[in-house]
């Protein structure tokens, strides 16, 4: 048996949660904040683990041979068929990378914001990282579900617990948490059907097999299950509605999680099974899916034209720019089975941009979320009436947020124009007006970067009456002017900034990944 | 059978009087030194218990289908249940150790009831005969009568307990009535017989009698298993009586109605599957998970939001009845199985919290677990466990059962009893996570300074609670292959 990387990538945080949970200060005679100390280095240091191991995948991964590497197969309930079966492709190998980097910095951001009741943050924290992790390795339907289901509760604490008063946790929380499950029951249903025609539970197979093949109606019905999960997990208009509240409401880190890896959990579920599993229904709905991710970009652009609160209208941001990943999905659902030259390619190119968006989604939502967290340890506001000429005051801050809203509205040069370009080269040649439409979103969005943040934040003229105290987040003391970015900040985000310049300049690395398997996906439906 | 062979196979209810009377024996012995007997007399039962059930699992390794006369079969599943009964009465005993003493001073006759109790519930599971099945219903109904008004000064107590009888009453009388029928129209109370009847042919009366007589004996057995509309009882039954009871009557001897449900319908109706039971249960299933669930909403006593949540959770074991097929893992009787073992560590579990809570602040509503977290990490971190299982979140042994008799609904094409059970499921977080919200969320009343204080016999019972809720969940197969098997000599008769 080879070396488990993938089990260990997926349990490392578990063992680390266990460890923080150990007394030690009682052990060893410590003072609490003494152990607390203890605890964030001990969870940052377990962090670090899947994510060299994560950068050894990354290399280690046959990108010329594509498909399932790193396969892991063992009986788990063979009573019902169930099986530990984990592999990573081209798909999940760079998403694998995304979570365990944004899980390091936000452990690492947190262990400097995050004053009270520490150690349960922490050990939900990784908690929720293996919960993630899971999804992304999973190679058995109920596995799927597990890791699905357990990446849920520790979630809905972060909220609860941690977010501000004002914002409504409690409530937030739950509706996070309630919209979530109900989109998994129904993929339970539908986990329970495909079994049940298939005989099987694994993925792969699944995928051979090609479920309800016979039988459209139970087919479009699976679909929808899954589909439904997906779809509000993502969450595309009009399933999103949890989305603001939950980013507005969770702790930083929390919300750079969110937006970051669980909501791409839901389009990794799009192409990792509604795709292969269900061609003909997904062929049929693709109308449906396209409509959907349009109406989500452009509302969702329209949305953030209206928000007063910086840290909302980014969580609305998110609906647009996952948007752009269910078009993509949804125009390569729309080319299955066509016999024109080139469309087959043009629907691994608009699934190539769904994929890689949803990377950089991550890294740049990620990035934006930081950012506001920055500014609201120093301001305790996020209304952005309140700001105005902080350029002036805080010019490394100007300056990060100035690269990363940039790469959010996808200039070229910078990470997110390649995903937005390869998902419209590709819905273009297939579903033109429907793309047509799309743009539209592209300039609302530059709009609201522009105008709602940029402008309204940075430029005009500092007033020093609109907030008269400002926190020093490195020692809680009250200041006339904004500090800028501390060190940990500045920690933070460079590794952020640095992959949405690289992967701006050169997207091939990534690119190499998601290509060749969205070539196989489509040439192999 | 030799009479050696009958001794054998009653072993485990033998065991169970002897313990019982030596109980009661033993108190009277040590009548001029109480202390004594409070410190010793749950050990007996204790002890005698874990002897019973060594003794049921040594029978179960020899794979029995015996018949003793036609009144009683010893087989697989009467064996499951009755080491069910007999570790749900172990939990109820470690967790009433400074609950009972606190409130009454008649403590050795609790202990001696329990484990009449579950020798009632034994005779139960593995009755045969219409007349044995009244019989052990009401010898069950009659102990718990008694446990829930244990406490006779406390107004709650008493009024659960006459509640439950009242009602207990009436449904025995209808559930005789019902029998009644059968024995007119097969001349049986031999449940085998009864079948051989009906499977002659389903002509003229005979036919007629399936619908009337089936409807009839589940309100009987619906008030044992608490299905809507045989529930009123148990709200007021449960929050009144003492909580150590309360977890018995929600587990161990709601896992007997299952039982004799199960064995009737199987053994002795079989041909009535598909136009009478089936719409029935189905009926009844539905009823009991969506009412169940609603009231459960607004409950704010823990201890009544635990009845209606049971009450629910019947509803979602009763699926496994409906969509009952041969299919090994999903046939649906195995999933009934796996998710009332996996429910009775669930359950007991949160109760056991809610002892301890209530042993510390004398409180049972909502705002009483206010801050928990803060309070007692310990009490907390399970009680989530516990509920996260109750509403079907991996990887616990309540995702497990929900899993299998969904799975067997799904297999059987109820998609819609499968729809509207994924919906109650979601309902259900709901209150759940209202717990979890003031155990978590909220700030405790004092600043959370004074911690609640767990007794040793009060962390056993909630490991052992706990580890079982994970382990089935996580270590799936044993236990799956094991239902199965319990189920399967009971499918193969039918």
């Amino acid at each position: 048996m080879s070396f488990p990387i993938l089990t260990l990538i997926t349990f490392v945080p578990l063992l680390g949660a266990i460890l923080c949970l150990l007394p030690w200060g009682q052990w060893l005679g410590w003072s609490k904040a003494r152990e607390e100390d203890f605890i964030r280095l001990l969870a940052i240091l377990f962090s670090l683990v899947p994510l060299i191991l994560a950068v050894f995948l990354w290399l280690a991964y046959d990108k010329a041979a594509g498909g399932f590497q790193f396969e892991e197969m063992a009986a788990w309930i063979p009573a019902l068929g169930v099986s530990y079966h984990i592999g990573v492709d081209g798909l999940s190998v760079p998403l694998v990378f995304l979570t365990t980097l944004l899980t390091t910095l936000g452990l690492y951001y947190s262990s400097h914001v995050i004053k009270h009741r520490v150690r349960e943050f922490f050990v939900l924290f990784l908690l929720l990282e293996m919960g993630m992790l899971g999804v992304f390795v999973s190679l058995d339907f109920v596995l799927f579900y597990v890791f699905w289901e357990i990446g849920l509760v520790p979630m809905y604490f972060l909220i609860g617990i941690w977010g501000h008063e004002e914002d409504r946790p409690q409530y937030s929380a739950i509706k996070f948490f309630l919209y979530t499950l109900v989109g998994s029951v129904a993929m339970l249903l539908a986990i329970l059907g495909v079994y049940f025609d298939t005989g099987t539970f694994d993925i792969v197979k699944a995928i051979a097999l090609k479920p309800f093949a016979a039988n459209p109606m139970l087919a479009g019905l699976a679909f929808w299950g899954f589909f439904l999960a997906f779809a509000i997990k993502m969450p595309v208009w009009p399933f999103h509605t949890w989305l603001p509240d939950a980013h507005t409401a969770a702790p930083t880190a929390g919300s750079v999680i969110l937006a970051g890896v669980l909501l791409k959990l839901g389009a990794y579920g799009l192409i990792r099974i509604n795709l292969p599993v269900f061609p003909t229904a997904a062929k049929t709905w693709a109308p449906l899916m396209i409509a959907l991710g349009v109406i989500s970009i452009v509302y969702g652009a329209l949305v953030c034209m209206a928000q007063t609160d910086l840290k909302r209208l980014i969580a609305y941001s998110s609906v647009s720019h996952m948007g752009y990943v269910m078009l993509g999905v949804g125009a390569a659902a729309f080319a299955i089975g066509m016999k024109r030259a080139g469309a087959l390619d043009s629907a691994a190119m608009a699934l190539n941009g769904a994929a890689l968006q949803m990377f950089n989604h991550g890294i740049i939502t990620g990035g934006l979320f930081f950012l506001v967290g920055v500014i609201y340890e120093r301001a305790h506001t996020r209304e952005l009436n309140l700001f105005g000429g902080l350029s002036a005051k805080v010019p490394y801050y100007y300056g990060l947020m100035m690269v990363t809203a940039l790469a959010s509205l996808g200039l070229p040069g910078l990470a997110g124009f390649w995903s937005e370009f390869f998902v419209f080269r590709g819905a273009f040649d297939l579903v033109r007006v429907w793309a047509a439409i799309g743009v539209i979103g592209v300039v609302i969005t530059a709009a609201y970067i522009l105008w709602r943040i940029v402008q309204s934040v940075f430029l005009g003229q500092y007033d020093p009456q609109k907030i008269a105290h400002w926190t020093n987040p490195a020692d809680g003391n009250m200041t006339h002017e904004p500090m800028d970015v501390l060190l940990f900040e500045k920690v933070t985000l460079w590794p952020l900034i640095f992959f949405m310049i690289l992967f701006g300049v050169y997207p091939t690395p990534i690119l190499d990944f998601f290509n060749r398997m969205t070539m196989a996906l489509m040439h192999g439906l | 059978m030799t009479t050696a062979e009958t001794f054998l196979y009653l072993s485990p209810e033998l065991t169970l009087l002897l313990v019982a009377a030596l109980v009661f024996v033993l108190d009277l012995v040590w009548r001029r030194d109480p202390d004594r007997a409070h410190r010793w007399l749950p050990w007996v039962a204790m002890g005698g218990l874990a002897v019973a059930l060594i003794i049921t699992v040594a029978l179960m390794a020899r794979n029995p289908s015996a018949h003793i006369a036609t009144m009683m079969v010893i087989d697989p599943m009467s064996l499951f249940f009755v080491a069910i009964a007999i570790v749900g009465a172990m939990l109820v005993i470690l967790s009433a150790l400074d609950y009972i003493p606190a409130r009454t001073p008649y403590v050795s006759e609790f202990y001696a009831l329990v484990v009449v109790a579950v020798l009632a519930i034994a005779i139960i599971v593995s009755a045969n005969d219409l007349i044995l099945i009244y019989l052990g219903m009401e010898f069950l109904s009659i102990t718990s009568y008694i446990l829930v008004g244990f406490l006779k000064r406390n107004r709650g107590s008493v009024e659960g307990a006459l509640k439950y009888f009242l009602y207990g009453a009436a449904a025995s009388a209808v559930m005789l009535y019902g029998m009644s029928f059968l024995y007119g129209a097969t001349g049986a109370t031999d449940l085998e017989a009864i079948a051989r009847v009906f499977s002659g042919g389903l002509t003229g009366d005979l036919a007629l009698m399936g619908f009337p007589a089936i409807a009839l004996l589940m309100v009987g057995f619906g008030f044992k298993a608490s299905l809507v509309p045989f529930h009123q009882w148990a709200p007021d039954a449960y929050e009144g009586a003492p909580t150590p009871v309360t977890a018995f009557l929600a587990t161990a001897s709601k896992a007997a109605g299952f039982a004799i449900i199960a064995r009737v319908l199987l053994v002795g109706l079989p041909m009535f599957q598909e136009k009478e039971w089936v719409p029935i249960l189905m009926g009844l299933s539905i009823l009991t998970m969506t009412l169940g669930n609603l009231v459960a909403i607004q409950q704010r006593d823990m201890k009544r939001l635990l009845a209606y949540s049971s009450i629910a959770q019947a509803g979602y074991i009763l699926i496994g009845l409906v969509a009952i097929g041969r299919d090994v893992a999903f046939g649906g009787l195995s999933g009934l199985l796996v998710y009332l073992f996996a429910y009775l560590f669930t359950n007991i579990g949160a109760f056991v919290v809610v002892i301890a809570v209530e042993n510390a602040t004398g409180a049972t509503d909502l705002p009483a677990y206010a801050g928990l977290i803060r309070r007692s990490p310990l009490l907390a971190s399970m009680l989530l466990l516990f509920l996260l299982s109750l509403a079907g979140i991996p990887p616990t042994g309540g995702f497990l059962g929900k899993f299998l008799v969904f799975g067997a609904a799904i297999r059987a094409h109820f998609l819609t009893l499968a729809i509207i059970a994924i919906i109650n499921s979601v309902i259900a977080a709901f209150y759940y996570l209202n717990v979890v919200r003031y155990m978590f969320f909220v700030q405790p009343p004092d600043g959370g300074r004074k911690a609640i204080a767990v007794t040793p016999a009060i962390r056993v019972a909630l490991w052992v609670c706990a580890a079982m809720t994970l382990l089935i969940g996580v270590c799936a197969q044993p236990f799956v292959t094991w239902a199965a098997h319990s189920a399967s000599l009971l499918a193969a008769v039918w």
